[in-house]
């Protein structure tokens, strides 16, 4: 795949490590698994030793949500796990720490993080990618950075070879071809309306969804938000490149904090549960 | 202006699900802006239904009291109560256009629920009310108005389960179901259209002053003074006068217990920038932009934003805005009621007590019009309660 296609500034850096990735797996002709935990919940250090379990156990991506204290585009489990992180006094510098250590560990694994575009502005642009290059993050999805104000960000995510992960949804309508022609790295396709959060089944015709994003561009595209079961991931990823799993985890993660579980016995059991997904031999 | 930008301030910082959504509302509201037919039916609707013009009433007692000539915008005689009807109407006229068959809205107080239900059941539109669980608690009279008029009102238990609790449940609500639900955002908040298209609708309160102003005196008012939570009734009534520079623009902020103490809800005195809900403005926030909870007894005034343009008037110094606290308010509450004979709002007492601080600032030959943004009946509740008295 000629990765400089979906990268218009052409920027020095290294390789992105998530155009690696996909290249690596569309040569082997198989799909991402990208798991999503809030970074924090319910401590750093579980999310440590949950993030490596996921890891061994075949997570091709790792996606750590940024607790935030309203996060408006999410439902209900992955706002309690927001409410947790923020409790346990989460805050930026040990997401980045989080994020520097799985990194470090495992350099083939890109890690991306999805957060509230406030985060970003209140910490400092400049400092915040700064310190994703430094922790060794690939790319940022911010849900409510929308096409129309991207350029607030761009510039400094350009500057440190970070990627702005674009989201495309079955609203999108006109909007998609704008959408795909800045897209950078995987395209996040919303599976269906609303916020995020399990879903039985979908109202989306995912033919004619993916029929017209691939006619627009080439770039990994990755289903997201309400997939819950080995079997949902099985029929969406015959359609994409790799399948995004967030409240169906974090919702494995409150029974285990119910339960009283610990960090170790949490990660063993959010291993198996990522498992069931990829059937890959830890 | 591109993006509904008031400097740096205000913008369109949605969810991609909303977007499209966004954009087809931009093109609605122009498409209504240009047709006069929208104008007339809006303002059939504010003449025939809401009761408007609002009275510019001469408080004699207030203006012999407080040394200078006290005029009260009485938005409180408006049809359901308060200012937030004619945004409403507005905002459901252009729903109706659309197409759209059911309405969502948030609400504080409880006063711009209340307005989005009588709408709706006027356009016979379905519609759902999010309103915070504590507010549920401090408006219930309001919760029953709502559902009396067919509204289903549900309570947001999250967060501090108040209006900004409410306001992203509602965005949530609609991003579920976006093609069929028209979002009538009650403040001149929220992404662009909606900062600059409830502040044309609200527009009416400062054009009726400004008019009433010059045929009745041949001049214009020293100062406006409007209590400001999102900054609604403020903002409509300030607009028409921003060019009239000689014309002194002044907001009331929900001072709470007082600014010191931590618990309060007064965005501009000790806000800082950042991007929520939909716009860049100034937020009550930490240092890594995670929203702090606010306090103030008015559950209108209970946000930790404000409007875009608010902003912008602020950073310029063209508005000037002071805090002023639950007890100020109160006070003021009781002053209104026994003085003239007419029970604010809490909200519009924090206006009233606003200009009780700053007498001194004007003399007998001054004009200064207060807007009285709602009625009080709502609030005699709790303010019963705050004195130590069981209503």
């Amino acid at each position: 795949m000629d990765t400089k296609e979906h990268n218009p500034t052409n920027i020095k850096h290294r390789e992105n490590r998530i155009d690696t990735t996909f290249a690596k797996l569309r040569k082997n002709e198989k799909k991402a698994f990208i798991p999503f935990i809030t970074a924090g919940d319910p401590s750093i250090d579980a999310s440590y030793a949950i993030a490596k379990a996921m890891i061994e156990n075949g997570a091709d991506l790792l996606e750590f949500g940024v607790p935030y204290s309203d996060p408006s585009a999410d439902g209900p489990v992955i706002m309690r796990a927001d409410v947790r992180a923020l409790k346990a006094g989460t805050r930026l510098a040990d997401v980045f720490a989080l994020a520097g250590r799985i990194t470090e560990e495992f350099p083939s694994v890109p890690v991306v993080l999805l957060l509230y575009y406030n985060s970003i502005f209140v910490y400092g642009r400049d400092r915040f990618f700064e310190a994703c290059e430094k922790s060794g993050i690939s790319g940022v999805i911010i849900p409510d950075l929308p096409l129309e104000e991207r350029d607030e960000a761009r510039p400094f995510a350009d500057k440190y070879g970070v990627y702005l992960i674009s989201m495309v949804t079955p609203v999108s309508y006109e909007r998609t071809r704008k959408i795909l022609a800045q897209a950078q790295g995987f395209l996040y396709c919303v599976a269906s309306l609303g916020v995020t959060g399990e879903r039985a089944s979908y109202s989306t015709d995912f033919k004619d969804y993916f029929d017209k994003l691939n006619e627009l561009s080439n770039i990994p595209k990755c289903i997201g938000f309400g997939v819950s079961t080995p079997v949902q991931k099985k029929e969406l990823e015959a359609y994409c490149d790799g399948v995004i799993v967030g409240s169906a985890i974090v919702r494995q993660i409150e029974e285990c904090i119910q339960a009283s579980l610990t960090d170790s016995q949490i990660a063993a059991r959010l291993g198996n549960f990522v498992h069931s997904f990829t059937e890959v031999k830890p | 202006m591109p993006n509904g930008r008031y400097g740096e301030f205000g913008g369109q910082y949605a969810a991609e699900t909303l977007m499209f959504a966004l954009s087809e509302l931009e093109d609605a509201y122009r498409k209504a802006q240009a047709d006069p037919e929208f104008d007339l039916e809006f303002r059939k609707l504010l003449r025939e239904y809401a009761g408007r013009p609002s009275l510019l009433y001469k408080a004699e007692r207030l203006s012999a009291d407080l040394g200078t000539q006290v005029f009260l915008k009485r938005e409180d005689l408006n049809h359901t109560g308060a200012h937030k009807i004619n945004n409403v109407l507005g905002q459901v006229l252009l729903a109706k256009r659309m197409g759209k068959k059911r309405v969502i809205a948030e609400t504080g107080a409880g006063q711009h629920g209340v307005a989005t239900a009588t709408a709706a059941a006027l356009f016979g539109m379905s519609c759902d009310v999010f309103m915070g669980e504590e507010d549920t608690r401090r408006q219930s009279l309001n919760v029953y108005r709502m559902e009396l008029l067919g509204a289903r009102v549900h309570a947001v238990t999250e967060g501090t389960a108040t209006l900004k609790d409410a306001t992203s449940e509602a965005l949530r609500e609609w991003s579920r179901r976006v093609s069929d639900t028209y979002y009538v955002v009650g403040s001149v908040v929220g992404p662009h259209p909606y900062p600059e298209m409830v502040r044309d609708f609200q527009r009416v309160i400062g054009d009726e002053i400004r008019e009433e102003m010059l045929q009745k005196y041949g001049r214009l008012p020293t100062a406006l003074f409007a209590c400001v939570g999102g900054g609604s009734n403020a903002m409509g009534t300030f607009y028409p006068f921003i060019q009239d520079t000689d014309v002194r623009l002044i907001g009331a902020e929900a001072g709470g217990e007082g600014v010191e103490t931590g618990r309060h809800a007064a965005t501009l005195t000790g806000g800082t920038i950042g991007v929520f809900h939909g716009m860049k403005s100034l937020f009550l926030q930490d240092d890594e932009g995670q929203i702090t909870p606010v306090y103030s007894i008015s559950a209108g005034l209970d946000y930790p934003g404000i409007g875009p343009e608010h902003a912008q008037l602020f950073e310029t110094g063209r508005g000037e805005y002071y805090p002023v606290t639950d007890e100020e308010a109160v006070t003021a509450f009781e002053y209104v009621s026994r003085m003239e004979g007419i029970i604010p709002a809490i909200e519009s007492a924090h206006a009233i007590a606003l200009l009780q601080k700053m007498q001194k600032e004007f003399n007998p030959s001054d004009m200064v019009v207060v807007t009285l943004s709602g009625r009080g009946d709502k609030d005699v509740e709790a303010i019963g309660r705050y004195r130590g008295q069981i209503v």
